[in-house]
């Protein structure tokens, strides 16, 4: 069996979500290759390379590759894939956009959102927001595209030192989709979808300006910033901090749900934390009881205090 | 003839606390209150604004479901659109023959715009529209916050993990709409007698020539695992005496 893994990156950067397709594909006890799409691959490839269970790291260079558009990548990931049993993609944006595209191309169906492995062909996923997990079998007799739940698996290690290849790729790209720019805060905090801690504020911090407390908390802690939905709609947040089903979907170590009442489209996105603490305001609020800490008390009281206490 | 397609899927409504049976063999679903995904009221909403604007001259809704599917299509007609489609077919369809489905009708109706939703609220897929595109050979602008039409193109903003992204797509193209797309319009009681009078087409799946042959076997549900409640303290000290005790504060 030989898996091929699509790598994320940006700005000559690996994202963490490959090292951890990594992690789900060494579960499978499979060749495990990366593939690099880019217009200069090779600095992401020489991290890729170091993935630990990597055997070899193809490059695929393009002058239409500079940004990650699916439908200009999906015909040379569909390419790419020959000879493959298994082809991976994180579960983000990029992974989501992509795969699917990649599979019906392939005329294959796609699972989504991997978050155990039972066996090569076996794999667990949440369906309904996390409400329910069910097993599921994909046929052996053809080629499995899925999306790993990078949540669910830790990254591997950079110790490895695999091959880097660069491949030819014949497929013909469509013009008809063209990039045109993307904002991204700049905000010199750790990743949201990667950082070990994140401080999330909720619609009882009330307005954009209190919503501040929660930035200088975090920066204390050197920790991500998420939002709830609720702070997102009400334009307290920006919306890539949206922590939740419909958001990011988060397993930090450290969490802090502060103002947060704790819907369950919020809860889905955090349930693999390693530790929940919640301050809130009502001591019946659901956040309670999944948080493993939990303080009730006004948080524009406890903020300061904590901040304080922190040193 | 300008059309818009979207595809309305009948989903358990969000409302609803959403239970495992205790056999492991499904979702409990009997006497369950069902409503259009979400995301695809979304979509409608933005098909019906582009109208609005002069940018269609008709919306269509198609749904793939069982005959009961047809109360959801009254719903999107009493919202605003102009005629629907039930592609019947009493088993569950996977992400593949949905798009399959819709590439046929496709083929029937030329629309220069088919909007759908990011993903079910059941299945959590997030496929079809991808899928959809792929087999069309046309663009995606899936996780759309924002869409704007010019003449045989369109400028797309969307909803990635790293903040806002936009792209340009030519048309005929796949949208598929993020939560902050639009805000669904709630639908008056003249819509809803006006509705029953417009035309709703129902197609056996079978009749479309359509693969329909499950590839994935569900073999078990299982609830989530479940958090265990922690401890509450009292004051901010004792909050700090906790995170340094499980060794998460120096």
């Amino acid at each position: 069996m030989r898996v091929l893994i699509v790598a994320e990156h940006s700005g000559g950067k690996l994202n963490a979500a490959t090292a951890k397709c990594v992690s789900c594909a060494s579960k499978i006890g499979a060749d495990i290759d990366v593939a690099v799409f880019a217009a200069d691959s090779a600095a992401v490839a020489e991290q890729a390379a170091k993935l630990a269970g990597v055997k070899k790291v193809l490059k695929v260079d393009h002058a239409a590759n500079a940004e990650p558009l699916a439908a200009v990548l999906a015909p040379q990931v569909a390419a790419v894939a020959a000879g493959y049993t298994h082809v991976f993609g994180p579960s983000s944006t990029f992974g989501k956009d992509l795969m699917p595209r990649v599979a019906a191309l392939l005329g294959v169906g796609q699972l989504s959102d991997i978050m155990s492995v039972e066996a090569p062909h076996r794999f667990r996923r949440p369906i309904y927001a996390g409400n329910a997990i069910i097993t599921v079998e994909a046929p052996a007799s053809q080629k499995l595209v899925a999306t790993v739940r990078v949540a669910s698996f830790q990254p591997v290690d950079s110790t490895g030192s695999a091959a880097i290849e660069a491949a030819q790729v014949s497929a013909d790209l469509p013009a008809h989709t063209r990039f045109v720019s993307r904002s991204a805060a700049a905000t010199g905090r750790p990743d949201l979808q990667t950082a070990a801690r994140v401080v999330s504020g909720g619609r009882a911090l009330g307005s954009a300006e209190n919503f501040k407390i929660i930035y200088s908390l975090a920066d204390k802690l050197n920790a991500g910033v998420g939002a709830s939905r609720a702070a997102v709609d009400a334009g307290y947040a920006a919306n890539e901090l949206q922590v939740g089903q419909t958001g990011k979907i988060i397993a930090p170590e450290l969490y802090f749900a502060i103002g947060i009442s704790g819907a369950i489209q919020h809860l889905t996105g955090i349930k693999d934390a390693r530790t929940i603490v919640a301050i809130n305001k009502d001591g019946e609020a659901p956040i309670f009881e999944v948080a493993d800490i939990g303080l009730v008390g006004d948080l524009f009281t406890i903020l300061p205090e904590l901040e304080k206490a922190l040193g | 003839m300008s059309k818009i397609l979207v595809g309305l899927k009948r989903v358990v409504d969000y409302n609803v606390r959403i239970r495992v049976k205790p056999d492991g063999t499904g979702i409990v679903t009997d006497g369950v209150k069902m409503s259009i995904n979400p995301f695809d009221e979304i979509a409608l909403e933005e098909a019906l604004r582009i109208k609005e604007r002069g940018g269609a001259t008709e919306v269509i809704v198609v749904s793939i479901g069982p005959a009961d599917t047809q109360h959801q299509l009254r719903n999107g007609l009493a919202m605003g659109a102009d005629r629907a489609i039930l592609v019947q077919s009493d088993a569950p369809i996977e992400s593949l023959t949905a798009a399959r489905v819709f590439l046929k009708l496709i083929e029937k109706e030329s629309p220069h715009i088919v909007l759908l939703g990011k993903q079910g609220i059941d299945d959590d897929n997030n496929q079809t529209g991808q899928m959809l595109a792929a087999l069309w050979n046309r663009p995606q602008a899936t996780f759309a916050s924002k869409i704007e039409l010019e003449a045989a193109k369109a400028k797309v903003t969307r909803e990635v993990d790293a903040g806002l992204e936009t792209i340009e797509v030519d048309l005929p193209a796949v949208f598929t709409s993020d939560l902050r797309l639009n805000e669904p319009r709630f639908v008056k009681l003249p819509e809803i007698m006006k509705a029953k009078k417009k035309p709703l087409e129902v197609l056996p799946i079978a009749s479309l020539g359509v693969d329909c042959a499950p590839q994935f076997k569900t073999l078990k549900y299982d609830p989530p695992a479940v958090r265990q409640k922690g401890t509450m303290v009292k004051d901010v000290a004792g909050l700090v005496a906790a995170l340094k005790q499980k060794g998460l504060l120096a």
